[in-house]
């Protein structure tokens, strides 16, 4: 039947209480068996979250008995799952209260998806971490602990569950409460970023105290689950740290108009405040701030908006605006905790891509200070890191970036490492330090001549001598590919006047750059339609006609000529 | 300047972000645009992320040949108000064939009008990142899709080896053949949508809004009545005060009966709804975890 008319007044009302409600973002984090999924299930269903069809299609099923649900089939989503039973990725799932909007971040409880709780952390405001009353304060409880810890999630709200299988024992609860309260101050100490933790006690299977406080335990006079969500303060706000605006892209509509887009990581802006462009180090001051709804008298984070300067600067996507006085550190050395998140270990000096704020620079760890043992919290030496291990490692970068500490900066302050190989997200890194010194750090290398071995660690590729000839044009396109691609290449023209005199030095130096483990690329330009690409004996020929046909042809050959290894690169 | 920003503010600040983002990073990326109210929301949100300047990226619509008539002449005006470029890319082979879903079957359908005319657009101009306007709270399945969404060379998306996504920073690295789906509105939920349209003042297509429709009732779905339906022995239109929920193929699109006239009386609608939008879509109720099979497939 159509729904009654509605009653507008009553319509209004709700759009302007909907206008007022903030966005709070919350991960969860709980071993197998204790109860997480279902405590999401309850959350979702409790406050009208879960949608009439999605709760017939699992009526019935999963471990429920006859007529009951199984609240955790509302969050498992994947196939996988189903057939496992556990929970093996990151869920979002949105839900809100008269008060608020929260997005929750449900992550698994495994031991071996502790890279999945860090991704559910990174965006959290706050946690909710599970321990099973019956059984204690387990491994993984702790790990989790230490996760959100390290991603610096402020607030934790430990739900001490299963309450009735203790006998709903306010005993049981105050001892949880005592010792994971030392841990947590223990594990504080190690990340360096204090946790404020809650302990309630609850009951996810029967939702005792989920959203309405519990008859069943007249002990406890705190919040039920859900108000203590809703109590917490909004999103770590920063709009009072110093400014920080890393630069996304210049929009440039027209030859009078140059301004930087971007989302401001902290603090508020102002037209005519002073800032300052890093790493250029060039002050400029703010001219106007302009969005599509018309310019702003200020802004503060995390908007997204484009700043107008008053001069004409060389600035570009990669480069940080932040306030005048209140500089980033302009680096090429970091100290870092990384939680390595790729199948294939962490080698030092091996080469990485890093990506932090908008732009991605080739890195490598130089050295690792130590990994931590979780479960203990000791620091043990090491030289490799496998998926989800945890380190304090030293990386050295190939071109400076401007950054803040992490316990700063959620923003500035983080980065990700990307295997150029596989193109995978290999870890999550927390800036520690940084150390204005760019002087390059030599503590890890061996004593002895630099072998072509540690060479092609440190550039991704052996080296060795490209042949390229064609038009011009193509050749560049050719050389910016290969760039791109990660490649150090070294480029010889044999036009050169000095080669042209010269030509058997031309052969030699090349010689030269590919024993130094470059690419040595000797370029003859001509007008033909084809380009020859040559490496040794090995020679390729694609019409120009195509621009997109070099690219097969040419990995085929670095890969045959062993310059690539065998897993393909990102050539675009 | 108020105390906290508002959660549209918010969801807003970071869908742009995730546009700017991708348009800096890829070489060829593109919106996907396929009318409805969330892709309407996007397209707001790509003029506000590179104002004053245009849209870098073309809007791309996947012509199924069965969307509702009104829908074709809105989607071209849309584009043109927001000065974006629009490409139109049908499976014609299959369409001159006769595909349908009557005579196909729902999946098979779908499978060679939305998803390999996808995936043969996507190729033919060498796009490496395409835009959808997929959100989190629609299926199960989707509520575990990532942002940036990798897909292999053949365009399939594997659950179980995604790319973990951390803080706002996104991993754009992809090798030649394979792309990315970006999904910009991953965190809105649908009364976001709606309010948001309701804010900004969002046109969006008249099928949204009740009016008397001519209909089949078959059961509890409402059918309406576009080219090539095919009504069972002794079915009879009627006229039904309903609308859409949302916007797929026409054969494949129920309606709900409604007299919801404005946006605020669909948001009370909405608030009063315990089913979720795509229950009127017959495409997901084939098997259980349908959805994720299509997207494991490509489909958005």
């Amino acid at each position: 039947m159509p729904m009654p008319a509605t009653d507008l007044f009553s319509i209004d009302e709700f759009l302007r209480q909907e206008r007022g409600k903030d966005l709070l973002r919350f991960s969860t984090a709980g071993s197998v068996d204790d109860g997480k999924s279902t405590l999401i299930g309850r959350l979702l269903y409790d406050t009208q979250s879960v949608c009439e069809d999605h709760l017939l299609a699992i009526e019935g099923k999963g471990t429920a008995g006859p007529g009951e649900t199984d609240f955790a089939l509302l969050t498992d989503g994947l196939r996988a799952e189903r057939e496992q039973g556990i929970t093996i990725d990151v869920a979002y799932r949105s839900f809100a209260t008269a008060r608020r909007k929260f997005i929750l971040a449900d992550t698994p409880g495994h031991e071996q998806y502790t890279r999945n709780m860090a991704t559910g952390a990174s965006t959290a405001d706050a946690a909710v971490l599970l321990i099973d009353a019956s059984k204690g304060v387990l491994r993984q409880s702790r790990r989790h602990a230490y996760i959100a810890s390290l991603l610096r999630v402020q607030h934790i709200l430990v739900a001490v569950n299963k309450m009735d299988l203790v006998g709903f024992s306010e005993e049981v609860f105050r001892a949880v409460e005592s010792d994971f309260s030392r841990l947590l101050d223990r594990i504080a100490e190690d990340t360096g970023n204090p946790v404020l933790a809650r302990f309630l006690p609850i009951c996810a299977l029967t939702g005792e105290s989920i959203v309405h406080r519990s008859p069943q335990m007249p002990w406890y006079s705190g919040p039920s689950l859900l108000e203590a969500l809703e109590e917490l303060p909004s999103a770590e706000c920063g709009d009072k740290d110093p400014f920080r605006f890393p630069v996304q892209r210049v929009l440039r509509p027209d030859a009078m108009f140059r301004g930087f887009a971007g989302q401001i990581a902290s603090g508020r802006v102002r037209p005519g405040d002073a800032v300052t462009v890093l790493p250029s180090g060039y002050s400029a001051s703010v001219e106007r701030i302009v969005t599509f709804d018309g310019d702003l008298p200020e802004a503060c984070v995390p908007l997204s908006v484009t700043l107008v300067l008053d001069r004409p600067l060389d600035i570009g996507r990669g480069h940080l605006l932040v306030t005048a006085g209140t500089g980033a550190v302009v680096t090429q050395r970091l100290q870092a905790a990384l939680v390595w998140m790729d199948q294939r270990p962490l080698e030092c000096n091996r080469r990485y891509l890093l990506k932090h704020a908008s732009h991605t620079i080739p890195a490598l760890v130089s050295k690792l200070e130590y990994r931590v043992e979780v479960d203990t919290l000791a620091h043990v030496p090491a030289t490799a890191l496998e998926m989800n291990g945890i380190c304090v490692a030293n990386l050295q970068l190939l071109r400076p970036i401007a950054a803040d500490a992490y316990s700063a900066n959620r923003t500035t302050g983080s980065f990700i490492l990307i295997d150029p190989e596989t193109n995978s997200t290999a870890a999550a890194g927390m800036i520690r330090a940084t150390y204005p010194d760019t002087a390059v750090e030599d503590e890890s290398v061996d004593a002895g001549p630099v072998t072509e071995h540690e060479r092609s660690v440190r550039w991704g590729h052996y080296g060795g001598m490209l042949e390229l000839t064609g038009p011009e044009s193509v050749l560049f396109r050719i050389e910016r590919d290969l760039f791109c691609a990660g490649l150090i290449s070294q480029h010889n023209d044999r036009d050169d006047v000095f080669f042209r005199q010269h030509p058997s030095l031309l052969e030699a130096l090349a010689r030269r750059q590919a024993e130094a483990g470059l690419l040595a690329l000797v370029v003859q330009c001509d007008d033909s339609e084809w380009v020859k690409i040559r490496i040794g004996g090995m020679e390729e020929r694609c019409h120009t006609e195509n621009s997109e046909a070099f690219a097969a042809p040419l990995d085929r050959l670095l890969r045959h000529s062993g310059i690539l290894p065998d897993a393909p690169t990102g050539m675009a | 300047m108020e105390q906290s920003l508002s959660h549209l503010r918010l969801l807003e600040a970071e869908s742009i972000h995730i546009l700017r983002e991708v348009a800096s990073e890829f070489e060829r990326p593109v919106m996907l645009y396929s009318i409805g109210k969330d892709s309407s929301v996007m397209l707001r949100l790509a003029q506000k992320a590179f104002y004053p300047a245009s849209i870098p990226f073309p809007l791309l619509h996947v012509d199924t040949g069965f969307k509702f008539r009104e829908m074709i002449p809105f989607r071209d005006e849309a584009a043109r108000a927001a000065g974006a470029e629009l490409l139109v890319w049908r499976n014609e082979a299959a369409i001159a064939a006769g595909a349908n879903p009557i005579a196909l079957d729902t999946k098979r359908c779908c499978a060679l009008l939305k998803t390999q005319a996808l995936l043969d657009a996507l190729r033919h101009h060498n796009f490496d990142a395409a835009f959808g306007g997929a959100r989190r709270d629609e299926e199960k399945s989707r509520a575990k899709e990532r942002i940036y969404s990798f897909r292999d060379g053949a365009g399939q998306w594997d659950p179980k080896n995604q790319r973990p996504e951390l803080w706002n920073i996104y991993n754009s690295r992809v090798h030649p053949n394979e792309s990315i789906r970006v999904f910009p509105l991953s965190n809105w939920t649908e009364l976001d949508v709606w309010q948001y349209i309701h804010e900004e003042r969002i046109p969006v297509v008249d099928l949204y809004f009740a009016k008397e429709r001519l209909m089949y009732v078959r059961g509890e779905a409402l059918l309406p009545i576009e080219q090539d339906f095919v009504a069972l022995p002794g079915e009879r239109p009627q006229r039904v005060l309903s609308r859409s929920r949302s916007l797929g193929c026409s054969p494949c699109t129920g309606a709900i009966r409604s007299c919801a006239v404005t946006i605020p009386e669909i948001i009370a609608e909405l608030v009063g709804f315990r089913s979720s939008e795509r229950a009127h879509r017959v495409i997901d109720h084939d098997q259980e975890g349908s959805m994720e099979l299509k997207k494991r497939e490509e489909y958005f």
